[in-house]
């Protein structure tokens, strides 16, 4: 079923078109707290992919009838900027845009004790900048690390990576290129990497049994190394704050001597709080 | 989706069957309820199937429009699929614009037909670059009792694979008027299993549906491949519970292929 003109897609160095190896993922950059008004964010670069995503809440569920009193609901949005692909897209949310805003959600779920929380709703909106395939993989990354950046408690990372077959070939995060080959199989996967419990998987190509098992451990591979770019990004996040911290209890030592004293250490009371909360998430990001 | 209390209170009893390796309605963990197909009912349509999977019901109908092909494959027609939960389905069913549960069914059921290569959509090409064939495939819940997936997708392919090639002259469609049957190089089938507790079963009932904690349907060919996954739900899964339901759905599609 090859096409007219044929294209190498893997070499017989075992490189591709764009020099990554087989199981090399684009370079990927990522940083929390980003967003003033987010309770919680995080932007991420993941080749031409740029997604920037907020958290907000958990806050009370509206409208009411969809609250649930065991637990928290997440309410998950993606949506890609009229500019981020080639043909310039309707703003409008489409099918697509719709599915990958329910399975990201429903895979965030499993990692979040929304327990802790009933009768709130959790909102998370992923905002796709750019995109050159795998922009569901890069919003659902991003995601985790904003929830754990608004200091939600959480029992695992959730990471994110397409795998796919090209030429036969099975390759770590297919680009736009490769996503176009005649054989193409794209698998966009999640996993919490502690449980190695698959909370998203999808998959579209026709795959044989054992290329899905190969696949499997190229994408457990990929993203053990993605899970620890997300967890630097949190430990860079948090080393910052810790330093503002600090400087702003010196300041309010020198200043608070009379006036509005109580308003000061509310706030004091306040940020403190945040700051256990966060904590509280990277340590348990951490332990594991 | 609205929530009946009584099938929620019955979630623990399913969960606690399980445990014991016994399901609710009395099923093997790979078997699926009866499966009655019905075909050539409506005659507007092209082609269409109605589909009976225990108390579930389903029907789909195919039909034919012209237009523009997409720039970057000139030579070639396409598909859509829709799925429609209507309240005549179900209780829980509301009207409304498209819900996130029929959106996601009708593009499962699409991936796995489109992927596996069914449809050759050169055939559907009528002039290149210009002119090509849109094969819309409409499905609408009956009876709602639990894995509309699977008898949503038997449905789309039965309707598929009764389908008549409109007759075109002067770049119009001639009604009532065919110009030969669209083959099928494959016919690809879901199967839906419900993870409830530790064990995966195929084809959930209602009751087995509201104890799932996650859903998993993988499409599969008459040829040992698979054509699409889709996990859905707040659970996990795990590989070997992929690897398992990969296996059965090689058997179980095998049978229920016999009768499309």
């Amino acid at each position: 079923m090859t096409k007219e003109e044929k294209k190498i897609y893997v070499n017989k160095k075992g490189l591709r078109l764009d020099g990554r190896a087989v199981d090399e993922s684009r370079p990927i950059t990522i940083k929390a707290g980003v967003l003033k008004n987010a309770k919680g964010s995080c932007y991420l670069e993941w080749g031409q992919n740029k997604v920037l995503v907020s958290v907000q809440g958990p806050r009370e569920a509206l409208p009411k009838h969809i609250a649930n009193p065991f637990k928290a609901i997440v309410k998950f949005t993606y949506r890609m900027a009229a500019f981020s692909v080639p043909d310039r897209k309707n703003p409008r949310p489409g099918r697509r845009d719709i599915e990958i805003s329910k399975v990201c959600g429903e895979a965030l779920e499993k990692s979040i004790f929304l327990e802790k929380y009933p009768n709130t709703q959790i909102e998370i909106w992923a905002q796709i900048l750019d995109s050159n395939a795998g922009s569901r993989a890069a919003a659902l990354t991003a995601a985790s690390v904003a929830l754990a950046d608004a200091g939600i408690p959480m029992k695992d990372l959730v990471t994110s990576v397409a795998v796919g077959r090209i030429d036969g070939k099975i390759v770590l995060d297919l680009n736009k290129e490769e996503e176009d080959a005649p054989d193409a199989v794209d698998m966009p996967i999640a996993m919490m990497s502690n449980s190695k419990e698959i909370v998203l998987l999808q998959m579209d190509g026709l795959f044989s049994k054992k290329e899905w098992e190969e696949a499997y451990e190229v994408a457990v591979k990929g993203i053990e190394k993605i899970k620890q770019l997300q967890i630097n990004a949190l430990k860079e996040q948090f080393k910052l704050e810790e330093k503002e911290e600090k400087k702003t209890k010196t300041e309010t030592k020198e200043k608070s001597v009379e006036s509005a004293k109580e308003t000061k250490t509310e706030k004091k009371e306040d940020k403190k709080e945040l700051k256990d909360n966060k904590e509280l998430s990277k340590a348990e990001a951490e332990v594991q | 989706m609205q929530k009946d209390v009584l099938l929620e209170l019955n979630a623990e009893k399913v969960l606690n069957n399980l445990k014991e390796g016994k399901r609710n309605n009395g099923r093997k963990v790979d078997e699926y309820r009866k499966i009655t197909i019905e075909k050539d009912l409506y005659k507007n349509a092209e082609g269409c199937a109605k589909v009976k999977l225990g108390d579930t019901e389903v029907i789909a109908g195919v039909k034919f429009s012209l237009g523009t092909p997409y720039p970057d494959s000139p030579k070639q027609g396409t598909i859509s699929v829709g799925a429609e939960l209507i309240p005549l389905a179900s209780p829980f069913f509301e009207t409304g614009p498209p819900s996130m549960e029929s959106i996601e069914l009708a593009r499962v059921v699409d991936r796995g037909i489109r992927e596996s290569k069914a449809v050759d959509f050169e055939k559907l090409c009528i002039t290149e670059g210009e002119q090509v064939l849109i094969g819309f495939i409409d499905m609408y819940a009956i009876n709602f009792d639990g894995n509309l997936f699977d008898a949503s997708a038997i449905a789309a392919i039965s309707a598929l694979n009764e389908a008549k090639l409109p007759k075109i002259e002067n770049d119009k469609i001639v009604e009532k008027e065919y110009s030969g049957k669209l083959k099928l190089k494959r016919k690809p089938l879901l199967s839906t299993f419900a993870k409830i507790g530790n064990v995966l079963v195929v084809d959930p009932d209602l009751m087995e549906e509201t104890a799932m904690q996650a859903r998993f349907s993988v499409a599969t060919t008459e040829d040992n491949f698979v054509s699409a996954f889709q996990k859905g739900l707040s659970g996990a899964i795990k590989k070997e519970d992929v690897d398992n339901a990969i296996d059965t759905a090689f058997k179980t599609s095998k049978e229920i292929r016999k009768n499309i």
